[in-house]
């Protein structure tokens, strides 16, 4: 058997497939960040939150309408888009011109009475969600046993980040929503509806996070808390990246995963924090992250 | 002599704001005993402690009617988020200014062991039933203290030694970085190592917060242990042997769940879970007392069931009371380590874990009881999860009195 750095191949090679799924996770997550505060401006604490509701959405779908895991991938998401929706026509969209801390205050506050709510109801044990029939079982690698479900976790949220970032920086539809975020009032006067166009892009920064909740829910167990688990990492990937930047958070989100999962085999205790170790080598020498335009 | 009719009213109306206050007055001098249930409300371990063990503090005051032997029980309760700062801070304003006699169930060994020594200083009673590790009747024992339930050397020797026992001579644990894990991975560690077998390695991964195990899992399965060890609680345990199975790590290793409550079963399932020897020292289904219990208490807490710790809340709390009846309220008010003592001297007996005694560190010992858990087709009902398998009578089960190396305990 080789080695690396004293560890068997194998083994890392291991390490560094699940480090990718992981980083699938923050990917999607810190991808609905960067496009709620690149358009909004509005740094969303409550994703965390509205993630785990992703998850919580397709356990309700399963546990009291029979309502299977591939129906729900979709489904899930438009709950709780709409939920999305509601919240910014409500609360959300009045903080537009006020600073960003009024944003973070409100959002905070939402997944607070978010998570309690589903605490309070459900406990903190979390609910078993099995993994698809379809995706049952494992694949030998040779290095490594992989979960047939973790391989479609990583191809599913490749496919679903690349199709934002094209969707927003290759199409017409993203063209005008850049526009908006650059000079509402004069594309607002071309006849485009701009605040219709800003609930919509929250929305679909919502749908996200409660896409990747979908996915994580046979992962882990489905629980209030899952959500606060991830959101602090993933808001470290976001200004990593650079606040805003599509890109930029997918690159970081699959990278930051691969670093975590390394820290994994070489000193396993310092694993949560490896990603803010490299947050504040990253701040000291590029202070607006890796992919922020300059001011 | 004339009376005037402004006397005989005044006369009346004094005599019915007399009648009316009396009673009250006399309800007033009645001696309060307040006990505080610190624990987890919000965290990982919120459905093993939480709210259920209130309930069941609570069903013992009820059940108890204090109010019959000539004092009051007032119960309070907060969140402690896991934090031992936060713990002492909460306790220290408990004691001081809201007058609490007695603390009761504090799980998170890091939390319970900053405790002990405000519970001392302010000669309290600490009655423990969440917290795992055995330091706590051992080096960092105290006279104000009783360990009600289990520990981590009784999970180690009923788990640990029946999987030793069945062969799993090679272990590797997956340790939650903080007093607790630590603890049960090193008791554990001192069994294998003492019944012939070894240990290959452990992985500590940071506590709370961590969710995804994988790379862990995979890291014990490149060890080639026959052994998985698992020294976490709550929702760890659940995450970790969910994808213990999602990684085919449970085809090549036993896994040993060294602690896990029924509350972790049920929300693993039994598809997942079956299987899994596990040890709890209270079981709902165990005889009928247990069952008997369980029907009372139910009712206030339908959707999380009594496990082990809230079990030793109600058995605890109810221990308590007798104790207070028997020498005093005001007596048991005035000195935590009188009243723990004359606790350690009255025979305990309840619907929960039957006769037990308490040792003079404090340890109480309850029997051991290592169960199996059913497949999905042999679960008859809701939450009819164990099979019995082996019982490790009380005075078997904990660690020997002269080798805690307790500060009080003479030998």
């Amino acid at each position: 058997m080789f080695m690396i750095f004293g560890i068997p191949g194998p083994l890392l090679f291991g390490q560094l497939l699940l480090g990718l799924i992981n980083g699938a996770f923050y990917a999607m997550l810190s991808l609905g960040l960067a496009v709620i505060f690149g358009m909004l401006n509005i740094i969303n604490f409550a994703h965390g939150a509205l993630f785990m509701m992703g998850a919580f959405v397709s356990w309700m779908l399963l546990e009291y309408l029979g309502i299977g895991y591939f129906p729900a991938l979709i489904l899930s998401p438009l709950i709780v888009g709409a939920f999305g929706l509601l919240l910014e026509k409500t609360v959300v969209s009045r903080l537009y011109k006020l600073d960003h801390i009024y944003g973070l205050l409100l959002t905070f506050g939402l997944a607070l009475v978010v998570e309690g709510l589903f605490r309070n109801a459900y406990g903190s044990s979390g609910m078993p969600y099995r993994i698809p029939e379809a995706f049952q079982g494992a694949t030998n690698l040779g290095f490594m046993y992989m979960p047939n479900y973790r391989g479609w976790v990583v191809l599913a949220a490749v496919v679903v980040c690349f199709a934002t970032w094209a969707v927003i920086e290759k199409t017409s539809l993203g063209a005008t929503l850049r526009a908006a975020t650059e000079n509402a009032p004069l594309v607002q006067a071309f006849g485009v509806n701009v605040p219709r166009l800003i609930s919509v892009t929250y929305a679909c920064g919502v749908a996200l996070a409660a896409f990747a909740g979908v996915l994580a829910a046979p992962i882990y167990s489905v629980n209030p808390n899952m959500g606060s688990n991830f959101i602090n990492t993933v808001f470290a990937v976001v200004v990593i990246g650079g606040m805003g930047s599509i890109m930029g958070s997918i690159i970081t989100g699959f990278g930051l995963g691969i670093i975590e999962g390394l820290t994994k085999v070489f000193y396993p205790q310092a694993s949560a924090t490896v990603v803010f170790v490299v947050m504040v080598i990253v701040l000291l020498a590029r202070p607006r992250g890796l992919f922020g335009k300059a001011a | 002599m004339t009376i005037s009719r402004r006397a005989i009213l005044g006369t009346a109306a004094a005599a019915t704001v007399a009648t009316g206050v009396l009673p009250r007055a006399r309800a007033q001098a009645l001696p309060t005993l307040k006990i505080g249930v610190l624990n987890d409300q919000s965290g990982p371990y919120q459905d093993t402690g939480g709210l259920t063990s209130v309930i069941c503090a609570k069903q013992a005051v009820e059940e108890f009617g204090p109010a019959a032997k000539g004092f009051n029980v007032e119960i309070i309760t907060a969140d402690h988020q896991n934090k031992p700062d936060l713990a002492v801070s909460i306790a220290r304003q408990w004691f001081d200014r809201d007058g609490v006699d007695m603390l009761l169930d504090v799980p998170t060994s890091s939390v319970a062991l900053a405790l002990q020594s405000v519970v001392r200083e302010k000669n309290k009673v600490y009655l423990n039933s969440g917290a795992a590790s055995a330091a706590l009747t051992g080096a960092q024992c105290s006279p104000n203290f009783i360990h009600w339930t289990y520990d981590t050397y009784m999970l180690a020797k009923s788990t640990g030694g029946a999987m030793v026992k069945a062969g799993g001579d090679s272990w590797y644990f997956l340790t939650a970085d903080y007093a607790f894990g630590k603890q049960l991975t090193s008791d554990t560690t001192a069994l294998v190592n003492a019944n012939g077998g070894k240990v290959l390695g452990s992985a500590e991964y940071p506590f709370p917060g961590t969710t995804d195990f994988s790379s862990f899992l995979v890291q014990a399965q490149a060890s080639g242990a026959k052994v998985l060890g698992l020294s976490n609680a709550g929702a760890d345990t659940v995450n970790s042997i969910k994808q213990a199975n999602e990684f085919g790590v449970n085809k090549s290793m036993k896994l040993a769940a060294l602690l896990m409550f029924i509350t972790d079963v049920h929300a693993l399932g039994l598809d997942v879970a079956h299987g899994l020897n596990l040890t709890e020292s209270f079981y709902w289904d165990l005889n009928d007392r247990t069952r008997a219990f369980t029907k009372r208490v139910l009712p206030k807490t339908p959707k999380n069931w009594p496990n082990m710790t809230h079990a030793g809340c109600y058995s605890a709390t109810l221990h308590y009371l007798k104790t207070a009846a028997d020498m005093g309220a005001a007596e048991a008010k005035k000195d935590g380590v009188a009243t723990i003592n004359r606790m350690k001297k009255m025979p305990v007996d309840d619907d929960c874990f039957g006769k037990t005694t308490i040792r003079e560190d404090g340890r109480n010992l309850v029997p051991a009881y290592l169960f199996e858990v059913k497949k999905p087709e042999e679960s008859k009902g809701p939450w009819d999860y164990y099979k019995l398998v082996t019982t490790t009578p009380g005075d078997q089960a904990y660690r020997p009195l002269a080798e805690g190396h307790c500060s009080f305990i003479k030998t």
